[in-house]
């Protein structure tokens, strides 16, 4: 069922085949609606049992935004890819095999460290062009043959640095960065004078002691943050404003009737899985130059974490229905949760329990808000 | 909607039902223990133990958080996210200096006192303004086990060292030597990883060696073959034998008196004190002048029996 409202709303004749609907109905069946809410009811929830715990001082709001933005940077491929009806699971694994293939290029083979973030890409991106090419080469499902790279890439991550190295977590690569011109592109922080402001007049707190007494404890916006919106507008305005968005619903919601009308379904399933090896290599580099290492053990089950985000977010595991909007604003609601229940002071090990019972109150959600869009009873 | 906002409004009930029995924001210290260990890691069940249990003997609010996977980046997460909850200490491990040194650093500018536990060092704990560092320096449990052995007459010995790569085991047998006042080369052997290579290792060299008074091993991995290898030499129990750490055959042997002695680095104390210390740091203003080493604690046959009892709980 591809979304054809936005494409064709341009028409200024009246036409007899487009169906009339109210304003107030167009903004209910919306799919990110169920994400709307949830962020609203989360925040407010939070607001009320969390409100004085530092959640909400600057501190605290970069500590989870920070969070929902990586959250988010995965979730806008893995919402994409769900969209065009695939799966990826190998995208934790593709993380730290990113992080391993900079680490080791960088700090092992002594390269420069744009050259080691540009092979990287190239290196990764491929990758999923090749999962995407066993997929719709061999018509096997997606879940299988990305399942089968999960363990193929976190073996090789585990066994390179092994063999190279004799350890599995490489450091280093903070000093390798200094001086590069495309590190401070993943690692950096912006408007750092307008939190020099902010603090000199006393909105967000000063270090008290240490090296760096006096200046701001937020001293900017991590490069992290701004990928993750940046990713989110140029996804959400693909998938609602170009033909090719168009595509990637059509593709997913029935591939045999795209294909019938033209629609290059396999070409845009392959470029959907690039995409989503591209996603996990913005998180990877920005990982490994925040914190100056790699380790063989990054990125374990984040591939469910996107999916997670991506479903919270309203889109269907089926494919051919979802949004990128929706999907961010999962990764926002994924991210204030995890964080937000440790302000809130809960038990650490009932993280779990609460990503659970969020996810399922989610999912009944989206199909009650799906069965009015369809009119299906 | 109106499902929908009853649904909302039972899971905001439900969770704060489960967040008022959770939480009892007292008005006295907070501490937060930050941990490197994911959730699958029986071993540090000892160390939530122990915290919960520092936390109700000194009247103080203690929390525990981990990164669920293991993951060492979610960790500085958390690290960055306890600091933003502003508690009076936090204690964690330095598992990867690299990664958790910059969020640590922030948290000890911003006020908040830093006790390292386990992982990590004393230098590496000193550079990144912590209080202390609460754990077993490899070398000084080397050297401990040194002196005792020496009390007990050893000359020589041999070290199966089963992971040489790792630096700190190698501090392990120097430790050793050092403290015995003998130097150390050759008596130091790679035995590799495979039982049957470290067990036929440790009877090359014992048999070209008649002369060796003691066998120190540096875990289970290098302890179980040696038991087997000194079981079919005739050695057993008549060879002087301590090792590093526990285990199920390293218990058994203890009993049997094949082993003199294992190294327990104790996680209960590393738990246990950093709360402690910083709890009274913060009500009287005293601190201990130096890092607190938690092991070497010698478990010999005597005390077994409290061990077995105890262990996965408090051992």
């Amino acid at each position: 069922m591809a979304e054809t409202g936005q494409g064709a709303v341009a028409a200024p004749v009246k036409d007899e085949r487009v169906k009339e609907t109210s304003a107030l109905r167009k903004a209910l069946i919306r799919p990110e609606l169920g994400a709307i809410v949830g962020t609203i009811a989360v925040f407010i929830f939070f607001i009320l049992f969390a409100g004085d715990s530092g959640m909400f001082n600057a501190q605290g709001i970069l500590n989870w935004s920070t969070v929902s933005a990586q959250f988010m940077i995965i979730a806008v491929g893995a919402c994409m890819l769900m969209i065009a009806g695939e799966f990826d699971l190998s995208v934790g694994s593709m993380i730290g095999f990113a992080g391993m293939s900079i680490a080791l290029i960088a700090v092992t083979l002594q390269w420069p460290v744009w050259i080691a973030i540009l092979l990287t890409f190239a290196l990764c991106v491929a990758i999923g062009a090749l999962n995407g090419f066993i997929v719709v080469k061999t018509g096997l499902p997606s879940f299988i043959v990305t399942l089968a790279f999960l363990f193929i890439l976190r073996g090789f991550t585990i066994f390179f640095p092994q063999l190279i190295e004799r350890q599995t977590i490489i450091g280093g690569i903070s000093d390798a960065a200094e001086g590069d011109w495309l590190a401070p592109m993943f690692g950096g922080k912006i408007a750092g004078p307008f939190f020099d402001w902010l603090a000199s007049i006393g909105v967000i707190d000063v270090f008290e002691r240490g090296t760096r007494a006096g200046q701001p404890i937020v001293d900017g916006i991590p490069m992290l943050i701004v990928w993750a919106l940046v990713l989110v507008v140029v996804a959400h305005t693909i998938l609602t404003r170009t033909q090719f968005g168009n595509w990637i619903f059509a593709a997913g919601g029935d591939a045999q009737a795209a294909r019938y009308v033209g629609v290059p379904v396999n070409r845009v399933k392959i470029l959907m899985f690039m995409f989503t090896a591209f996603c996990a290599t913005v998180f990877a580099t920005c990982q490994v130059i925040e914190f100056g290492s790699a380790g063989a053990d990054r990125g374990l089950l984040k591939e469910f974490e996107a999916i997670i985000a991506v479903v919270i977010g309203g889109a269907l595991l089926t494919g051919g229905y979802g949004s990128v909007v929706g999907a961010a604003l999962g990764a926002l609601i994924f991210g204030v949760v995890q964080q937000g229940l440790f302000f809130a002071g809960v038990e650490s090990s009932l993280f779990r329990v609460f990503l659970g019972v969020i996810l399922l109150f989610a999912v009944i959600l989206n199909t009650y808000i799906r069965r009015i869009i369809t009119g299906e009873r | 909607m109106n499902g929908f906002f009853r649904t909302v409004a039972t899971t905001a009930i439900a969770a704060a039902a489960l967040i008022g029995a959770t939480t009892a924001h007292a008005e006295g210290e907070r501490y937060v223990l930050v941990s490197h260990a994911p959730d699958s890691d029986s071993w540090w069940n000892t160390i939530k133990n122990a915290l919960a249990l520092a936390g109700e003997q000194m009247d103080v609010e203690v929390e525990y958080r981990n990164p669920p996977t293991g993951d060492l980046a979610d960790m500085a997460r958390i690290i960055e996210q306890a600091a933003a909850s502003g508690p009076h200490g936090i204690i964690t491990t330095l598992a990867d200096p690299n990664v958790l040194s910059g969020p640590i650093r922030a948290a000890v500018d911003s006020g908040i006192d830093v006790i390292i536990m386990n992982s990590g060092t004393p230098e590496a704990a000193r550079e990144v303004g912590a209080l202390m560092y609460v754990g077993q320096p490899e070398y000084d449990a080397g050297f401990a086990a040194g002196q005792r052995a020496a009390d007990d007459g050893v000359q020589s010995f041999l070290c199966v060292n089963h992971y040489i790569s790792s630096p700190s085991s190698s501090e392990r047998c120097q430790g050793f030597a050092d403290g015995l006042g003998v130097e150390l080369g050759s008596q130091m052997i790679d035995s590799g990883q495979d039982p049957a290579e470290i067990q036929n290792r440790v009877m090359a060299y014992l048999n070209a060696n008649p002369g060796t008074d003691a066998v120190l091993t540096l875990g289970p991995t290098s302890a179980d073959p040696t038991i087997l290898a000194l079981e079919q030499m005739g050695l057993a129990g008549d060879i002087y034998f301590g090792t590093f750490d526990l285990g199920g055959d390293i218990v058994q042997a203890i009993r049997d008196g094949i082993i003199q002695w294992g190294i327990d680095q104790q996680p209960f104390l590393q738990a246990y004190l950093p709360v402690v210390v910083m709890t009274n740091y913060h009500r009287y203003g005293v601190l201990p002048g130096n890092n607190i080493n938690s092991g070497p604690g010698f478990v010999t046959a005597d005390a077994l029996d409290l061990v077995s009892e105890l262990a996965g709980e408090y051992r």
